[in-house]
């Protein structure tokens, strides 16, 4: 029995999952596509040409082109660049104000617990879209098709769920006796929340964040869908695609590279997210 | 000025549904069910008796949880309103500031035409006066010479409908697959169910969709591509929307599943010498359904409001659409009534997978 750390034992678990390896792998493989390979390739997903509009996959334009002759390929690495920040930056707003939020309910307990939690039952039963749309409207004159907007809006939403999280966590962690000894020893409460409570609450907040992730890559390209995400995203190219599907002649690639590039980073966040599910949390793999 | 009051008031609502006695709060709740009541009934007097009675009915019959939620319910649905507002007056543009260039005049008889103030507070109480005197929604604000109530009265059934058939099929799949799953866990049956799971969480319901559309509306051509007719349009939406929540129920059903399997009431009924199936079905299975019942109510909301974007790309003339569109063109009234037709449907789903809770499990139904 060596003294390895839950952190280590879960490393070595997830290390033995093969799905969480391919899913890693893939991830990462799209992720250093989206941030080099524009620049490697030299093509720019703005340019138009209009000799070379709708053009099947070819040597030249390995993706194809859309109506407007820009190279497709550039335009879904472009995409991916904008998806995957999205993902991560509305994920990391709601770590913060989900965190904070359900530290705040579990450390003061009774009545400001009640009230918080009331609160996010409350935002539950709104229908979240409503929310992120209403959200948007507002940055529709200064910042149409900017990110930021879209970080704020989805992350606003999205915190509710690690809020629970969090409570739970540091409410059944504060009746401990470590945080007896920490405050024997003269901790106050900020000290007993962030070095003591948190880290032992970082589990479940990490699981879910990287469930989260895929969450608000999901909601982004419903947002781009409906005309009102980001300019250049994973989800607009996979509405522009939708829009041609016709039966005479479809320019399928316009639909098919997109939802591939898409569907597959979902999935393999999803892979991951479950693989470490399963490692920090062993009880839970049947 | 009755806009003030009335978000004082919910406000206030709110306030003693989370701080007074657990008694006092199911007062409220039956409260909350006589109001309408009350505030509908055309004569004063008996419109006030009706509303009590529901409620003092209302208290003796229903459990404390429903009475609970019930007194949430009502404030909350005021101040979604009320934020509705505070947010669509705070984004910029102006109904009336369209495509015709209004002078301040013309806007201003405009504003007072259709009861559209300069802030939100004036109008929320106008919208909420005119929502109690003569239970209209309002005129839509930027469809020509058509109330809300016209513009949504169609577009309700259609999106009502559409959610329940992808309510139902989810539920139906999920809960077959679960099932499946667990009996045999880390057996082939398991795994294809938890990729199938696991595909119908990651794929973006449009790219699932349209995979539909290509294969069985364009290929196959058993199915008509869009619009509304006959049932068979509605399939297609239906399966569509029904697909992310089908794999959450799958999942939470084999985890279920698996956990009751192991409880001793379960060995039990093997002990006697049940046979596998009445096991599973008759003993195993309703305690394995409390996690999928529980996951109901996220599950409607999501359906519902996961239908902007199936009704999008199907063109099923939907509540969706008009809400879109109403956000996108100012149109606060109709953003409104769409926002609180959406938010009363969830609620009323909640109170019914609350109900139905309840019901499976006596734990919840003794302590209630």
């Amino acid at each position: 029995m060596t003294g390895r750390g839950p952190w280590a034992d879960a490393w070595a678990r997830l290390r033995r999952d093969r799905g969480a390896l391919a899913g890693g792998a893939l991830l990462a493989a799209v992720a250093a596509a989206c941030a080099l390979g524009p620049a490697v390739l030299g093509s720019d997903p703005l340019t138009t040409e209009p000799a070379a509009r709708h053009l099947p996959p070819s040597s030249a334009h390995w993706f194809g082109t859309d109506a407007l002759g820009r190279d497709l390929l550039a335009r879904v690495l472009v995409g991916g660049r904008t998806s995957l920040l999205v993902g991560l930056a509305a994920t990391a707003v709601s770590v913060v104000v989900g965190t904070l939020y359900g530290a705040a309910a579990g450390w003061y307990g009774g009545r400001v617990d009640e009230l918080l939690m009331r609160i996010v039952d409350f935002l539950y039963g709104v229908p979240y879209m409503f929310l992120v749309i209403l959200v948007m409207l507002l940055f529709s004159d200064t910042a149409r098709g900017e990110p930021l907007p879209v970080f704020l809006a989805l992350g606003l939403v999205q915190w509710l769920t690690m809020a629970r999280i969090v409570r739970g966590q540091v409410l059944a962690l504060r009746e401990r006796e470590f945080v007896l000894a920490a405050r024997a020893a003269g901790a106050g409460d900020l000290r007993i929340l962030a070095r003591h409570l948190l880290p032992n609450a970082l589990g479940p907040v990490v699981v879910y964040a990287t469930l989260t992730v895929p969450g608000v890559i999901l909601l982004e390209s419903f947002l781009s869908f409906l005309g009102l995400g980001v300019a250049l995203s994973w989800g607009q190219l996979v509405a522009e695609g939708v829009a041609v599907v016709n039966p005479v002649r479809s320019p399928w690639w316009l639909l098919a590279f997109p939802s591939a590039f898409l569907a597959a980073t979902l999935l393999a966040l999803n892979f991951l997210g479950d693989a470490l599910r399963d490692a920090l949390d062993p009880r839970s793999v049947p | 000025m009755t806009g003030a009051l009335v978000v004082a008031l919910a406000v206030a609502w709110l306030a003693g549904a989370s701080l007074l006695p657990a008694r006092a709060v199911r007062a409220l709740g039956a409260l909350a069910l006589g109001l309408p009541v009350a505030l509908a009934a055309p004569d004063r007097r008996a419109g006030a008796l009706a509303g009590l009675a529901l409620a003092a009915l209302a208290a003796r019959a229903l459990p404390a949880r429903v009475l609970r939620r019930l007194a949430w319910l009502a404030p909350s649905l005021v101040l979604l309103v009320f934020a509705t507002c505070a947010l669509m007056y705070a984004a910029p543009g102006s109904p009336f500031a369209g495509e015709r260039v209004a002078t301040p005049q013309v806007e201003a008889a405009l504003r007072a035409q259709y009861g559209v103030p300069e802030s939100a507070f004036e109008f929320f109480g106008v919208y909420v006066e005119r929502l109690l005197r003569d239970g209209s929604l309002g005129p839509s604000l930027r469809v020509q010479g058509r109330s809300v109530a016209d513009l949504l009265g169609p577009a309700v059934p259609v999106s009502l409908g559409l959610g329940l058939l992808a309510l139902a099929l989810a539920v139906a799949a999920g809960l077959a697959l679960g099932i499946a799953a667990a009996l045999r866990p880390r057996g082939l049956v398991d795994r294809i169910a938890m990729g199938l799971a696991l595909l119908g969480i990651s794929l973006p319901s449009f790219v699932i969709g349209a995979l539909l559309l290509v294969v069985f509306a364009l290929g196959l051509g058993w199915l008509p591509v869009a619009g509304l007719g006959g049932p068979e349009h509605l399939v297609l939406p239906a399966v569509t929307l029904a697909a992310p929540y089908a794999a959450y129920v799958a999942r939470l059903a084999r985890a279920g599943m698996l956990e009751v399997l192991t409880l001793d009431y379960v060995r039990a009924a093997r002990a006697k010498g049940l046979p596998e199936r009445a096991v599973v079905l008759r003993h195993a299975l309703p305690g394995a359904l409390l996690p999928v019942v529980s996951f109901l109510a996220p599950a409607a909301a999501g359906i519902l409001t996961g239908s902007f974007v199936v009704e999008t790309l199907f063109g099923v003339p939907g509540m969706g659409q008009w809400f879109v569109k109403g956000a996108i063109n100012r149109d606060y009234t109709l953003v409104l009534g769409t926002s609180l037709v959406y938010a009363a449907l969830v609620a009323l789903l909640n109170l019914g997978a609350d109900l139905l809770y309840g019901w499976l499990d006596p734990r919840v139904r003794d302590a209630a």
